[in-house]
This record gives C-alpha cells, sequence and structure tokens, in this order.
C-alpha cells in the first residue's frame, strides 16, 4: 500500500468514532486499500424502519455507503482535501437478513482534478450475493490536487 | 406491517414518528402544511458527518422517509395497505446541510400500482433553495388475498 494508505489506515478507526453521525450509527472501520474502503455497520434495533417485521431503514444503508466512498476518494486523492457528494445512487437488490451486520466496500475508480468517480457494494456476509449497489461522484475544489494523479 | 398504523398517524395534523426507530433517532416529525406532508428533522449534535455540515447520509435517510411517508398518505382509506419498499434511490446534493433544522416532503410523479415514482426534495429556510433532492422508486407488495 501507498504511504497514504498507509497513513490513513492508522488513522481511520478513531477518525470514523469521532464523526458524530457513524458514531450514532455505530459505524466500523475494517480495512482499506490505496483507493477502497471497506466499513461495518452492525444491526441495531434503531436502524428499522418497520420493527414488527425487522425491516431495515434505506438511511443508514446511505449512510454507510456515503461513508465509504467519501473515505475511498479521499484515499484515491492522496490527500485531506474537503469534497462534498455531488449525487449518490443505491440500488436496493434485496433488504439485508434480520439482525445482520451490513459490510460496505466503497471503491474510487476514477480522480480527475474536480470529480472523483466511485462505486460500492453492500453486504450481509456474502459479497457475491449484494444487498445493495451504489454509484456516484464526489467534487473537489479545483485546483488542489497534489501527487501523482493528472 | 406499520402501514396501517402510519397511515392513521398521518391523517393527523401534525406529530411525531417515533412508531418508525429509525424516524425517531432522527427525531423526526411530521405536519401538514398547505396540504403537503412535511417532515422535519431538527438539528442534533449526532446528525454532523463534517464539521459544521449535516451527514449527507441522514439527509438522504430524511428523503427517502418523505418519499415513503407521502406513498403510504397516498394509498386510498380503509383499504388493505402494500408493503413500500425503495428500490432505487437517487440523491443530489446541491448545498451543504447547515446546522439547523431541515425540511423535506415529496412529490407523486407517477403512482401505479405495482411502482411508485416519486420526487423528494430537503431544504433548510427557505424552500426555493433546496440542500438536496432525491429521485426515488418505489415498489409496492401487496399482501395476499
Amino acid at each position: 500500500m501507498s504511504d497514504f494508505a498507509d497513513q490513513v489506515s492508522a488513522f481511520m478507526g478513531p477518525f470514523l468514532g469521532r464523526v458524530p453521525h457513524n458514531k450514532q450509527l455505530g459505524l466500523r472501520f475494517i480495512a482499506n486499500g490505496n483507493n477502497w474502503v471497506e466499513l461495518q455497520l452492525p444491526y441495531a434495533p434503531h436502524l428499522l424502519v418497520d420493527p414488527d417485521h425487522g425491516i431495515w431503514a434505506s438511511g443508514p444503508i446511505i449512510t454507510l455507503m456515503d461513508t465509504a466512498v467519501g473515505m475511498a476518494s479521499m484515499l484515491t486523492r492522496g490527500a485531506f482535501e474537503p469534497h462534498a457528494t455531488l449525487d449518490l445512487r443505491t440500488d436496493y437488490v434485496r433488504s439485508p437478513k434480520p439482525q445482520a451486520t451490513v459490510t460496505a466496500r466503497g471503491e474510487c475508480y476514477r480522480m480527475t482534478r474536480q470529480i472523483a468517480f466511485v462505486r460500492g457494494l453492500a453486504h450481509d456476509g456474502d459479497p457475491a450475493d449484494p444487498i445493495a449497489h451504489v454509484a456516484g461522484t464526489f467534487m473537489f475544489a479545483a485546483s488542489k490536487l497534489q501527487g501523482g494523479w493528472q | 406491517m406499520t402501514s396501517p398504523a402510519l397511515a392513521t398517524l398521518l391523517q393527523q395534523p401534525s406529530g411525531r414518528l417515533d412508531l418508525l426507530p429509525y424516524a425517531a433517532l432522527l427525531d423526526l416529525s411530521f405536519e401538514h402544511v398547505d396540504g403537503e406532508l412535511q417532515l422535519v428533522m431538527p438539528f442534533a449534535e449526532t446528525l454532523i458527518g463534517s464539521p459544521g455540515r449535516l451527514h449527507g447520509g441522514a439527509i438522504g435517510g430524511l428523503l427517502e422517509l418523505a418519499g415513503l411517508l407521502t406513498v403510504i398518505a397516498t394509498q386510498p382509506e380503509g383499504e388493505a395497505l402494500p408493503r413500500v419498499r425503495p428500490v432505487t434511490v437517487t440523491v443530489d446534493f446541491m448545498r451543504e446541510g447547515a446546522t439547523q433544522e431541515t425540511r423535506a416532503a415529496a412529490s407523486i410523479t407517477k403512482l401505479g400500482r405495482r411502482v411508485v415514482n416519486v420526487h423528494a426534495q430537503a431544504w433548510q429556510g427557505s424552500r426555493d433553495k433546496p440542500i438536496a433532492a432525491a429521485h426515488i422508486n418505489f415498489v409496492l407488495d401487496w399482501p395476499e388475498r
């Protein structure tokens, strides 16, 4: 891994715990590479929209995925620069199993001067059987790009 | 399913949405304003995603609930209610979410028996300056007869 990715590995767990909304939902940092991040969201009753049937709200999945792909774009950028989500599309392939821990993997597949293109998936145990796919873009302030990217 | 209880609740002029645990987590309430169902998310420190800004996921969650509840409120009274589930949600973030109250409302683009297409908007202060908008496709699962 790059020095920056190593640096991020050490920093990400404690950082995630300091982001208030991620802490409220219970997001955990699992691992990262040079352009990807894996996070987990363990089941909690407050994540449900229908407690009678154990059905998850989709908002927590959006938060989880937005965080994972946002971190992936920062990793790929190679610097801690402010960036904002431009758009994020989530396809809910199926519902998570009741009381499952949801794992999210977000990656940045293309970085340009201003835009990070990201995608990711969420699963509840088997990445080959995902519960959600996402695709989105993040916007950086144009001129600050450093390091080896065009 | 919570749909019938929700449909009854949404006939009130206003109220809290604690029936939905995730809505309780976001401290959501609803109000009917000029015939429109609006959700209200008060600011709380726990909604912050980066310094001085609301988490995009919380805004996305609010938009989706605005869509969901608008669909439930639109179902004809007294009939069996379907389970409403989002299949695709696309959120555009236009402005950063400041540390203040956020409101959201949704309009139904097409109400079908199996699919409902919805457009939801979230704003702070001025309705003319949305902070985020979502296009949501819901699928309705009808109970067996």
